[in-house]
């Protein structure tokens, strides 16, 4: 037995070690081959000034910045978009799915409908046929829309009231728009209602689909012992569905996450526009590339570990 | 998807690096053994170089790969064109997948000098300017203070926007769109106060994608150089060598006066110049490793720089752009065609 394992782990370790030697190979070949055909390489071009801006950005950005922190708006420009979206998505996903599960037939198809048109329809032109509807219907940034004193609706997006440069700013009509506050793009709301609606989709059926693998008896027991219907799913379906349900639901998540690179065929500029546009400025393709998909592997990694540990601590018998 | 597309030519150009040596000096014998130009043109850039819709290649930039397979090959229909988006242009001459990347590819110290490449010649002077719907009522890009600029990625345009308004120490919000049909609806919609690329573009925009061209102004302003040109892979001095004569010919051939329709009956000029041109008298063809007709087969192929410029973008071209810096330059533009000798 205890043989069997050394020998385990020494192939692992081979393993481990071939692979490591076969990437190590490729970079030096690569770096190589590209010296060779007078191809600049390497990550220096990080800390020189980035020459260009992004549109918006939580992160203040000028041009004579260094790329890296271009990249690091970019990457913050994501999470923007995919934090709320996440949260905004899981909600709006269990709703659909109480939906698909209610005994009002009218809900229940509605609920049906909604996850139908949505997960069979292509993101991409979801987003797209999001963006231009926003882009369409909304009024000329010059003649925006007062939904409430300082809220104002346009083209150039949703102006509210928020802490600024000179503290805090109430939004006011002004040259080719309105000036101060923060401001939700069209780009960032159509991002974000499109990844919402679509995951939300997909959530909805897990939902639907963890409820319905119980075991019947679990609901006639409740309604037998006289809980009302929402009381049964409440205490007593959802809880167990959950189990059931949340390593697919985090998955989707992740899923989210990852389509949010979709943003730059709608102009949002998030880190993947930032990746192509510093791609095009300094030619360093494969660097670009790999910093996006170190990034974007980390994340996932990450998001993967929490929702792994809030796995074992609903299977231990919480609540998630 | 372009992340696709541009992480599997990364891929591919990391495996291309991987297993093939560096070539020197092969490229010209590689296509001739082929009989093939591998040429790297832009997804569509209407002028420049587009399929129309019989999916023939169209444009300034095609005809010079045209010009070139009938110089080197003898046929300007041997060429393979390879559409390739802004982030793939550079990765696919370097890995050698295109022979030349003639793709409106502004010509820069950066990219001269740090992308393994070589540019060859200069076969457009564009610049960057600003379309604007004339309802806002700006008529300087410098009254464009707060405006959300809608702008193509993966150009130099980004660039040039964000160091023009900075020295001119105004603040704009670049919108910036992966694809050029995004990027003009969204402008067009009204979602941005500004769209910016190079003015050969602003002209073709206004007067095919505006809903009412009367509505739009390109405004006067031009805020960068953008010298257009063919580039090669470096390492291979033979190749860089024939294709930018092959492209001083085209402008030569303008100033001589040989067209495609008379390079035939020019053959029997008494012009020593026409002559050497044409292959009658010495042979130019030698040096660059090809026969003594090369330089009237260029021509034959599509004509002169002159009729490829109002055959594609001007007047004879939707776009009807005026030749401005690309007239010869005894006629108060650049082109000056090296000297056939």
């Amino acid at each position: 037995m205890h043989a069997k394992q050394l020998s385990r782990i020494a192939v692992q370790a081979l393993i481990v070690l071939a692979v490591a030697g076969l990437l190590a190979l490729l970079a030096t070949t690569t770096a190589s081959h590209l010296a060779q055909r007078g191809i600049r390489s390497g990550f220096d071009f990080l800390l020189e000034p980035a020459g260009f801006t992004l549109g918006e950005s939580a992160i203040p950005l000028d041009a004579g910045d260094s790329t890296l922190l271009a990249f690091a708006a970019g990457l913050a420009n994501t999470l923007r978009l995919a934090l709320p979206g996440a949260a905004l998505a899981l909600g709006l996903g269990v709703l659909v799915g109480f939906g698909r599960l209610a005994e009002h037939p009218l809900v229940r198809g509605l609920a049906r409908a909604f996850v139908n048109a949505f997960r069979n329809i292509p993101l991409l032109l979801q987003l797209l046929a999001w963006y231009f509807i926003l882009t369409d219907l909304l009024p000329a940034s010059d003649a925006a829309l007062r939904l409430a004193p300082g809220v104002f609706l346009s083209k150039s997006g949703l102006a509210l009231p928020w802490w600024g440069e000179a503290g805090f700013e109430i939004p006011e009509p002004a040259g080719f728009g309105i000036d101060g506050g923060a401001r939700l793009t069209p780009e960032y709301l159509a991002m974000l209602i499109g990844l919402v609606i679509y995951t939300a989709a997909y959530i909805a059926e897990i939902l639907r689909a963890a409820v319905e693998a119980l075991p019947p008896g679990q609901r006639l027991a409740a309604l037998a012992m006289g809980m009302t219907p929402r009381q049964t799913f409440r205490l007593v379906l959802l809880p167990q569905a959950w189990r059931a349900a949340l390593p697919p639901v985090t998955s989707q998540l992740l899923n989210l996450f990852k389509n949010a690179s979709l943003a730059v065929a709608i102009g949002y500029p998030d880190l993947v526009s930032v990746a192509g546009t510093s791609l095009n400025q300094t030619g360093r393709a494969i660097e670009c590339l790999s910093i996006v998909i170190a990034v974007y592997l980390l994340l996932s990694l990450a998001g993967a570990a929490v929702s792994h540990r809030l796995e074992r601590h609903v299977l231990r018998g919480g609540v998630a | 998807m372009f992340r696709i597309r541009t992480l599997a030519a990364a891929t591919a150009a990391l495996l291309a690096t991987f297993v093939t040596p560096a070539h020197a000096g092969k490229t010209l014998d590689a296509i001739k053994a082929k009989g093939q130009l591998a040429c790297g043109v832009s997804t569509g850039v209407i002028g420049f170089s587009a399929a129309d819709s019989q999916g023939q290649w169209r444009g300034l930039d095609v005809d010079v790969c045209r010009a070139l397979a009938a110089a080197v090959l003898g046929d300007p229909n041997k060429v393979r064109w390879v559409p390739l988006n802004s982030q793939q242009r550079f990765t696919a001459i370097q890995s050698g997948e295109v022979d030349i990347l003639s793709r409106n590819t502004t010509w820069s110290l950066t990219r001269d000098a740090g992308l393994g490449l070589h540019f060859t010649a200069v076969t457009y002077y564009d610049g960057q300017g600003f379309l604007v719907a004339k309802k806002s009522k700006v008529t300087s890009a410098k009254q464009l203070k707060n405006a959300e600029i809608c702008v193509q990625s993966g150009t130099t345009t980004e660039r040039n926007l964000a160091d023009w308004f900075r020295a001119q120490g105004i603040k704009v919000k670049p919108v910036v769109f992966e694809k050029f049909e995004p990027s003009i609806k969204a402008f067009f919609s009204g979602r941005c106060q500004a769209y910016t690329t190079d003015a050969s573009a602003l002209a073709f925009i206004r007067t095919k994608e505006a809903p009412n061209p009367d509505d739009y102004l390109v405004l006067p302003e031009i805020i960068s150089k953008e010298p257009l040109g063919p580039a090669v892979r470096r390492g291979d001095d033979e190749w860089f060598a024939v294709v930018k004569w092959v492209v001083q010919a085209l402008v030569e051939a303008e100033e001589l006066g040989i067209t495609q329709a008379k390079v035939d009956a020019l053959k029997a000029s008494p012009d020593p110049a026409i002559q050497r041109f044409l292959g009658v008298g010495e042979d130019l063809g030698k040096s660059l490793g090809l026969d003594r007709e090369w330089a009237a087969r260029a021509v034959k192929a599509g004509g002169n720089y002159g009729e490829l410029f109002e055959r594609n973008v001007g007047a004879g071209s939707p776009l009807k752009l005026p030749r401005g810096l690309n007239a010869q330059w005894n006629k108060g533009g650049l082109m000056y065609g090296l000297p056939l000798r």
